[in-house]
């Protein structure tokens, strides 16, 4: 079934139009990658689903379990199971990682019609969550991402996918400052947490990160458009002849 | 925390021209003619029962205040006040003399209701002992001397600080009963002829609190008192003087609301402290004046000198304050360091929205020898707001080995308020070690996008951030008020972002 469609979007950032008619269905518990190069768009079309303000859309849909996703509030977005992962996740001194954990699932467990987890179960959640991840207890206890290392950001990033249980998790450039050991990480991570019913949408500039985690499907994304669209081996045949081969089909 | 989450809660249930304390008690009161001359005055003298020597001191100030002018150093601007067209003093008319609560008059109890006094206190106030078993350390015991207007309507478990022979009531009472300590101290930290407004205040005070703690003596409970003004144009003018003898200790809670008006209202309060050798006083301050509507009209003017004295050796003065209301604010909590090793602390949340102006900090005084201070100011400016952090920080001369660390932060939401940082350091002497920090940061779009995609509201995430950005200076208040002040953070900054 289909868990996102996004039809012929639009959209503009100061009067510029950046997408230009993107369509693209993810179902569930697929891996989609969206390779390309930097300005064709791929972090603007996180950004739209996400629902970051900023952009415009002039034209077309995206439906999440087939509801307009347009028409929400980011936070109702996240609270339905949209998940993104920060290519770059903010630091916020003063408030520890276990706070805004229990304050950000109680705030989408409430918007969603659920009870709020009280102390004991959300740390017996917690525990069982960081565990599973290999993620220690004393950086739950820190600011959250104050001080952490570029591994670490991107582990606490694979922490709230997996406290949230999103349904379309977005990783934007994940792989972006890791070097191998904490790619591989946070690859094990993302993968621990694919399921059926579970989709992720892997946006990366390199071929990289697809060894890790290893996609169904492969687009390739130029100038504000999916140029072509395949299975894994796209993505080895883009790195072997590069982009520029698609610059005149977008 | 679910501080943050009630806090959130609260804000959402308030609409944004909507303050909470916006309300007026229809009860009579007992004025002064309008304008200050020296018949004021006097009429002020007699309604207290004050003394000869009380009102030779409320004159001398006066005589000295027509000589001042108003200081305009300050980064605030408002109309120039007339004080010809004030009320220097309001009482609630006493409809006979009040021994219990019960015969206080049942529409001052319901302003404490309304004002949501906890029920702690409530429970305080009628005497209520909460179970054993149900202490926590959020339940510590706490007197209310409860200011209504001018006049302390009821002061709470004054038996159980008697027997700790801690000294604690109206300042007008302790003219009468203990003269001796009052003219000892009254003015000898600020002095009558301080500051204009601290001058002013001293020719018209009406009433405040006085504390005496005894040699050796630990205060068994938090002192607390409420203000709240409810008259229309009237000036309130609180005094309130804090003695804490050799080896003895005491934590004292200031809270303030008041009602919604459309004039402003002046406020110039002063408060002195003094610590004898080895003596601790804390002083603790949530203050939320009516900061003036959407538009900037109406608010309080809340000028108010507040001075300790380490006059002891090993002494400690520390001054919390969370600052969220008034339409200007002009405060500096201040420390004179006198006795060798004493130890001074500012420690303030300094928060305008709207068309707030804050000018605020404090001034530490290092005269004796091997004394330290310790300033955390966080300034936060939302709206149309602008904030200042002044700071004074001098060595004397035979301040040797004096060290001070300020930290001044300012957080900015939205791009059309002001944030200042203006320290003055001054060390006249080579072996004063001074150190100075400050930060200046905006709440950035990425922030709160990445809160909002985590599920949380704007005024949710707003909130976390800020409660975050506060946090080692809301560690500083005793627990219960913590809570308050969290709550109050989080509604003062409410519409911030749009």
């Amino acid at each position: 079934m289909a868990l996102l469609e996004v039809k012929d979007l639009k959209v503009r950032v100061e009067e510029r139009e950046i997408l230009h008619g993107l369509t693209l269905t993810v179902n569930e518990g697929e891996i989609h990658a969206i390779m390309g190069p930097n300005g064709s768009g791929k972090s603007t079309l996180s950004h739209v689903i996400a629902g970051k303000p900023g952009y415009e859309v002039t034209d077309g849909q995206i439906l999440f379990k087939g509801e307009d996703l347009l028409e929400m509030a980011p936070e109702e977005r996240a609270a339905k199971g949209v998940f993104l992962a920060f290519q770059y996740p903010v630091e916020i001194p003063g408030v520890t990682t276990m706070n805004f954990l229990r304050t950000a699932l109680n705030a989408q467990r409430k918007a969603r019609g659920e009870s709020e987890l009280m102390v004991p179960d959300f740390l017996k959640k917690v525990r069982e969550v960081s565990k599973s991840l290999n993620i220690p207890q004393d950086m739950l206890k820190r600011g959250v991402n104050v001080g952490f290392s570029g591994g670490e950001k991107k582990r606490n990033e694979v922490l709230q996918m997996a406290l949230f249980e999103p349904s379309l998790c977005i990783l934007d450039e994940m792989d972006s400052g890791l070097d191998i050991d904490a790619l591989r990480i946070a690859a094990d991570g993302v993968n621990a947490l694919h399921s059926p019913k579970r989709a992720m949408v892997v946006i990366t500039h390199y071929q990289r990160l697809l060894n890790y985690i290893v996609p169904d499907v492969v687009h390739v994304m130029s100038k504000g458009r999916v140029v072509k669209s395949g299975g894994k081996e796209l993505a080895l045949e883009l790195e072997e002849s590069g982009y520029t081969q698609f610059e005149d089909a977008a | 925390m679910p501080a943050v989450q009630e806090t959130v809660e609260r804000v959402k249930r308030i609409d944004v021209d909507q303050y909470r304390y916006g309300f007026e008690t229809l009860i009579e009161s007992d004025k002064a003619p309008k304008g200050l001359s020296e018949e004021t005055v006097k009429f002020i003298s007699e309604k207290k029962n004050e003394p000869a020597w009380m009102l030779q001191w409320r004159l001398e100030a006066y005589r000295r205040w027509l000589t001042m002018t108003e200081p305009t150093w300050a980064r605030v601007d408002y109309p120039k006040i007339d004080f010809q067209d004030l009320y220097y003093y309001a009482a609630p008319k006493p409809k006979k003399t009040v021994t219990s609560l019960d015969e206080i008059d049942p529409e001052i109890l319901k302003t404490y209701e309304k004002l949501g006094i906890p029920l702690r206190e409530v429970a305080m106030l009628e005497g209520v002992e909460p179970k054993p078993g149900e202490e926590d350390p959020a339940r510590r015991k706490i007197a209310v001397d409860a200011v209504f207007d001018s006049v302390s309507v009821a002061t709470t478990f004054k038996a159980e600080l008697k027997k700790a022979g801690v000294i604690f009531m109206p300042i007008s009472e302790a003219i009468r009963e203990h003269p001796e300590l009052v003219q000892k101290y009254l003015g000898s930290v600020v002095p009558t002829s301080d500051n204009f407004y601290a001058t002013l205040n001293s020719a018209v005070f009406s009433d405040g609190s006085f504390v005496y703690v005894p040699p050796g003596v630990r205060c068994p409970m938090e002192l607390s008192t409420y203000f709240r003004i409810n008259e229309r144009n009237t000036g309130q003018f609180e005094r309130t003087l804090i003695i804490a003898d050799k080896g003895s200790y005491v934590s004292y809670l200031e809270g303030c609301t008041a009602p919604q008006r459309d004039e402003n209202q002046l406020h110039a309060a002063v408060v002195e402290l003094v610590a004898h050798d080895d003596a601790e006083i804390k002083y603790s301050t949530v203050q939320n004046w009516y900061p003036g509507n959407s538009e900037g009209k109406g608010g309080i003017y809340n000028f108010v000198t507040k001075r300790g004295d380490c006059r002891g050796n090993n002494s400690k003065i520390s001054w919390t304050q969370v600052e969220t209301g008034s339409a200007i604010t002009w405060k500096y909590p201040s420390c004179i360091l006198r006795g060798d090793n004493s130890r001074g602390e500012f420690y303030s949340i300094a928060i305008s929205n709207g068309f707030q102006q804050v000018d605020s900090g404090t001034k530490m005084i290092h005269l004796g020898k091997n004394t330290s201070s310790r300033i955390i100011s966080k300034g936060i400016a939302a709206g149309k707001s602008q904030n200042t952090y002044r700071g004074l920080v001098t060595a004397h001369r035979k301040a040797t080995g004096a060290r001070n660390f300020t930290a001044c932060d300012s957080l900015l939401i939205g791009d059309k308020c002001g944030a200042h940082t203006v320290p003055y350091i001054e060390a006249k002497n080579s072996s004063a070690t001074f150190e100075h920090e400050a930060t200046t940061s905006k709440i950035s779009e990425d922030v709160l996008f990445y809160c909002v995609q985590r599920g949380l509201s704007q005024e949710e995430a707003v909130g976390l951030v800020v409660n975050g950005f506060v946090k080692d200076v809301l560690q500083q208040l005793p627990m219960e008020f913590a809570v308050e002040a969290q709550k109050l953070i989080s509604i003062s900054l409410e519409g911030s972002v749009g």
